[in-house]
């Protein structure tokens, strides 16, 4: 079939049910055919056309995932093959180059590198000024979207051939780079549009 | 959208201005949403803040900071209050992952100085002496997120009205026996799937809701969704990976450990087990693996439940 996709979400940690429904809903949407289930080895990362990382907490998902080497380095390959990836909040942090803390500062995790930014986790403070808001998003279209931001991380820097494509208060929360997008928002508590904009972009590989 | 969200409270929300953007703190998605990515994880309760380094090295999704394990709130007795204020903030300062920490049942004040230092999400737990032997805390006047437990649905309903974001099992703390956790989440899967088999009898579910003391619109959210509005995790008795995987695969969303990790001899390494086990809850081989990393020898000894002199689970209003 050409139109079929196989879209994993990868299920170490955070809102993988989540993204699993809203994808079924973003696939109607798109008029795409193809299988969507959670993915956590190397085989099942293999024949993937797009992956998306859920939110969660980032030190949870990189030090489970550094310990399967395999799926770390699986993932790496199939991005730079070309697979899609979208990484929500903690996935985003996953994707970056570096990350610092807005507290602690530098922390022990290991990234994909596979999005060249540099992020500031837990940019907004605490769980206390987590928030949602309206967003101006032209790639989605006429009109704001809801945005939640839960202790999000925001980008600090960006590298050529990033595109920004939401901008909060001045800062960036979300970014697209070739066959990779991330958010610091979370679009899977709202609605189906940003996944629906990412199935649509797929290709197949 | 099959993500459902009651209907907004404006109790407990701040909103403000930035730049002609304007943002809302303590909404129910923020809160609810708080505990969505909680999902899948593991808390452990944890007294200082070297056992909070210990917990997130090990994977911990959250820190749960008590001034005294749930096993030696049972040994010592006495008044079980919330946590040092100083001991808290030290483990703010020392940690990225997200701190919560337990109040008195009822204690507002408590709660309200635990959302003034900056935790991340409150328990009004039961391992704590109850304040208030008539209410829980009416938590939709807070921005903080809460979790409360829960041994059956209606329980589990009747605090999701009173506000709390996150439901978990009682169980019974500080026992290192499952039993009683096992018993609640399967009671409330099971009262679950009974009103789901309901859904469109209006006026079966409006006995429900009378019987259970819960609103009519909730019973019939639950009735449409076939699951809780909310994450619903396991608690209470939780000691080595097995147990872990055992209710994940019960149909829990995550997992608190207590007692279990801080009051074996092996603390680090079965951390690390127990979050091993919560993420591949689903695969055997990997299990066995997380089992094989702790030693039984080690395990905290544990307690009968049918014949403990404190029954924390039964504790406080209902």
């Amino acid at each position: 079939m050409r139109n079929s996709v196989n879209i994993g979400v990868l299920g170490i940690q955070g809102d993988i049910e989540e993204n699993i429904s809203c994808t079924k809903f973003a696939m109607k949407r798109a008029r795409r055919r193809g299988e969507i289930k959670v993915v956590r080895y190397s085989e099942d990362i293999e024949n993937l056309d797009g992956l998306i990382i859920p939110g969660g907490e980032s030190t949870v998902m990189s030090s489970l995932i550094s310990v399967q080497e395999k799926v770390f380095q699986s993932i790496k390959r199939r991005i730079s093959e070309g697979m899609s990836v979208m990484g929500i909040c903690a996935g985003m942090i996953l994707l970056s180059r570096k990350a610092n803390d807005r507290v602690i500062g530098k922390t022990k995790q290991n990234f994909l590198s596979a999005l060249d930014i540099a992020v500031e986790r837990n940019a907004f403070g605490r769980q206390n000024d987590s928030f949602e808001t309206y967003l101006n998003v032209p790639l989605i279209g006429k009109g704001k979207i809801k945005a939640i931001f839960i202790r999000a991380p925001i980008v600090t820097e960006i590298g050529i051939g990033v595109d920004v494509i939401a901008k909060f208060n001045e800062k960036i929360v979300a970014v697209k780079q070739n066959n990779i997008v991330a958010t610091s928002f979370h679009p899977e508590l709202v609605d189906d549009r940003f996944h629906t904009l990412f199935i649509k972009g797929i290709s197949k590989i | 959208m099959v993500i459902s969200v009651a209907q907004q409270e404006t109790r407990g929300t701040k909103s403000e201005e930035i730049e002609k953007l304007t943002i809302t703190r303590g909404t129910t998605l923020v809160k609810r949403g708080f505990a969505r990515m909680q999902k899948h994880g593991v808390v452990m309760d944890i007294t200082n803040a070297e056992q909070a380094r210990i917990a997130e090295d090990a994977g911990a999704v959250a820190v749960m900071v008590l001034d005294k394990l749930p096993y030696d709130v049972r040994k010592i007795g006495g008044v079980a209050r919330t946590a040092s204020v100083n001991v808290i903030r030290e483990i703010i300062d020392n940690v990225t992952i997200p701190i919560m920490a337990k109040c008195r049942i009822g204690h507002v004040s408590e709660a309200q100085l635990l959302q003034g230092i900056g935790v991340d999400m409150i328990d009004e737990s039961e391992v704590l002496t109850p304040a208030d032997e008539q209410r829980h805390i009416w938590k939709w006047d807070f921005t903080t997120p809460f979790v409360n437990g829960a041994k059956n649905l209606g329980e589990a309903l009747r605090r999701i009205e009173e506000g709390c974001a996150m439901i978990r099992t009682k169980g019974e703390p500080g026992t290192g026996n499952v039993a009683e956790a096992v018993s609640h989440i399967k009671l409330v899967n099971y009262e679950i799937r009974k009103i789901r088999s309901l859904h469109g009898d209006k006026q079966e579910l409006i006995n429900i809701a009378r019987e259970m003391r819960a609103s009519f619109s909730l019973v019939e959210e639950i009735s449409r969704l076939g699951r809780l509005p909310v994450v619903n995790f396991a608690a209470g008795g939780i000691s080595t990976p097995a147990d872990a995987a055992f209710l994940m695969n019960l149909g829990c969303d995550g997992v608190f450990v207590g007692s279990g990790i801080f009051k074996a001899n092996d603390a680090a390494q079965r951390a690390r087990a127990i979050v091993l086990a919560t993420t591949h809850f689903d695969n055997p081989e990997i299990v066995a693996e997380a089992q094989s990393m702790i030693d039984e020898n080690k395990s905290m000894l544990g307690l009968d439940t049918k014949n403990l002199d404190l029954r924390m689970q039964e504790r406080g209003p209902i």
